[in-house]
């Protein structure tokens, strides 16, 4: 494969007017998981779960390989997947500590259980390296109504518990004194997590999950520590990663992900950038200010 | 008051007041910090009851309010120092805020100016030191006028002119509003004309009293279980010879001149 061979591969923009049409349930859904994940990422961020996102992700995808080898709905099986992971964590992983090592403990063998149903399974491999790696499904009107449901349900879940769950992830010791249930949060935000996970699998796979729930929010996290702004870049980074990718992944002949992961990890590296040059210029200042006092 | 065989009080019979101003002292691990827990109701007492406000307790209370022992907060969280005093006024709400906001910052502002923290009230709270945190926290406990006030060192890391200011602010709660204060320090001389009584707990015993009461050689000594001399030096009060170990209150523990209350 020579460059141009290659850089066609990448991006190719033929016939683009005539595929877009047909993806627009793709778009649809990749703007409502860019909207889930950006939310979801800011808790995730808050309560230190990356590792913990991590492995849902692969009991999701375990779940996800089941229901595609017994023939059953592939959405389904990720969800059921993933809110088992997120139960067992939220009950056996009060502890940070103990939680990373249940994680170490599930992580592979979520991953084993997932590659032993696909090995079983005989239908088209796309479908197999999909759950791992993401795809743009053919999203058809079922699936993305069953999408939007499960978005809806995050979306509204995280709103209610906005106030008292920030209180008890940044504050746990004031939280807990004011009478804030901090069980029952983190319980209900674990089922949230694991919803939103499952979703994101369906578009970016379960190996780059964090491209979606985590890199959206910490770079939000590294250019403002205002509540709300916070929540706008955090969302407004996993939309266009996530329906960038889309688009951008049409043009080529290449799998969706490595488009979203890319893009996302360059929003975080112009976040990291500018946070680095703000840092710099009030040390700066602060020098000059300390200099004119002496 | 025990976890397994190590008593850290028993039979502690206390009542205090509305309006009534306690310091509780005592050295690292004598029960301080689970001595407030007790009253939040986030530690069982191994025997006993207590009651806050003629209740038995729950588990936390907007009633309460609370500054914990200092914890300072990770670089990336994601809240300016205003949000974490709101957070005291309505963070045990449900959903987003989305009514009121104007009501509530006039009152973030006016208690951030009681602690001194308007310069630094649009700043993310990671960056701040661990004074200026601790300031906020104090600012975040008085936020919603409770009834009670447990403070656990909160003039910890705190300038001589910031730790007069948050004393007489958290004295005001007491005598403005009726607030019972239990205030848990190392240093009884910043609060010394703010303090009713002092419970001072040592070795797995305790004694209550006025500061002249229990702020003496003889009940220091006895509590320790070595000779302290108590002094009194232009209404300061030093202490002379706490011993390094307290867990043998009547062993041969040694006494470094060791100075406490400075
Ligand atoms: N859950 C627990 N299980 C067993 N022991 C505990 C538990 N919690 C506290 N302790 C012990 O109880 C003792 C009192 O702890 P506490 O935190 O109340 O001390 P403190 O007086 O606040 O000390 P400091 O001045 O260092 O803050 C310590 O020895 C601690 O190890
Ligand atoms: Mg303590």
């Amino acid at each position: 494969m020579d460059t141009t061979d290659l850089f066609s591969t990448i991006f190719s923009f033929e016939n683009y007017a005539e595929l877009l049409p047909l993806v627009s349930n793709s778009i649809v859904a990749g703007a409502l998981l860019g909207l889930v994940g950006g939310l979801v990422g800011v808790f995730v961020m808050m309560r230190d779960m990356a590792f913990a996102v991590h492995g849902i992700a692969e009991l999701s995808f375990a779940g996800a390989a089941f229901a595609l080898l017994i023939g059953a709905n592939v959405v389904g099986g990720s969800i059921v997947g993933s809110i088992l992971a997120s139960l067992v964590l939220g009950l056996m992983g009060a502890r940070a500590k103990d939680r990373n090592s249940i994680i170490g403990v599930m992580m592979p063998f979520g991953l084993g259980l997932g590659i032993l149903f696909l090995a079983l399974y005989q239908g088209r491999s796309a479908n197999k390296f999909g759950l791992l790696t993401g795809q743009i499904v053919a999203v058809d009107d079922v699936q993305l109504g069953l999408l939007a449901v499960c978005s809806v349900v995050v979306i509204v879940g995280l709103a209610l518990l906005w106030r008292p769950l920030t209180f008890v992830s940044v504050d746990p010791a004031v939280a807990a004194a004011r009478g804030v249930p901090a069980g029952w949060l983190s319980a209900a935000f674990m089922v949230l997590l694991g919803l939103a996970v499952a979703l994101s699998i369906q578009i970016v796979g379960a190996l780059l999950v964090l491209s979606l729930l985590i890199t959206p929010a910490a770079a939000a996290l590294k250019v403002t520590a205002r509540p709300v702004l916070t929540v706008v870049l955090s969302v407004s980074f996993a939309m266009v990663s996530v329906v960038g990718g889309i688009m951008l992944a049409l043009a080529g002949r290449l799998p969706i992900s490595p488009y979203v992961t890319t893009i996302s990890f360059l929003i975080y590296v112009v976040c990291r950038v500018i946070a680095w040059q703000r840092m710099r210029v009030r040390h700066n200042r602060d020098a000059a200010e300390a200099a004119v006092a002496s | 008051m025990a976890f397994g065989d190590r008593v850290l009080w028993d039979g502690l019979d206390l009542d205090v007041a509305p309006g009534e101003f306690l310091a509780v002292l005592g050295p690292n691990g004598s029960g301080k910090s689970t001595f407030l827990n007790v009253l939040l109701g986030l530690k069982e007492l191994s025997g006993g009851a207590v009651e806050v406000g003629g209740q038995p307790v729950t588990s936390g209370s907007r009633r309460i309010g609370s500054i914990p022992q200092q914890k300072s907060f990770p670089e990336d969280t994601p809240l300016r120092a205003r949000d974490l005093v709101a957070l005291g006024i309505d963070g045990h709400r449900w959903g987003p805020r989305l009514f009121g906001r104007k009501k509530l910052n006039e009152r973030v502002d006016t208690l951030l100016e009681k602690v001194g923290a308007t310069r630094y009230a649009d700043q993310p709270l990671g960056i701040l030191s661990g004074g200026e945190q601790q300031r906020l926290r104090a600012a975040q406990a008085l936020a919603d006028n409770p009834d009670l006030l447990l403070c656990d060192e909160p003039l910890l890391s705190l300038d001589l002119h910031h730790q007069r200011a948050v004393s007489s602010l958290i004295h005001r709660q007491a005598c403005d509003h009726g607030a019972a204060v239990i205030f848990v320090t190392h240093e009884i001389n910043p609060i010394l004309q703010n303090v009713d009584r002092v419970l001072y707990l040592a070795g797995g015993r305790f004694h209550i009293g006025t500061v002249d009461e229990v702020m003496t050689s003889d009940v220091l000594s006895d509590l320790y279980g070595s000779p302290i001399e108590v002094f009194r030096s232009k209404g300061r009060i030093v202490v002379v010879g706490i011993p390094e170990s307290v867990e043998h209150p009547h062993g041969a523990g040694h006494t470094d001149a060791l100075m406490a209350g400075e």
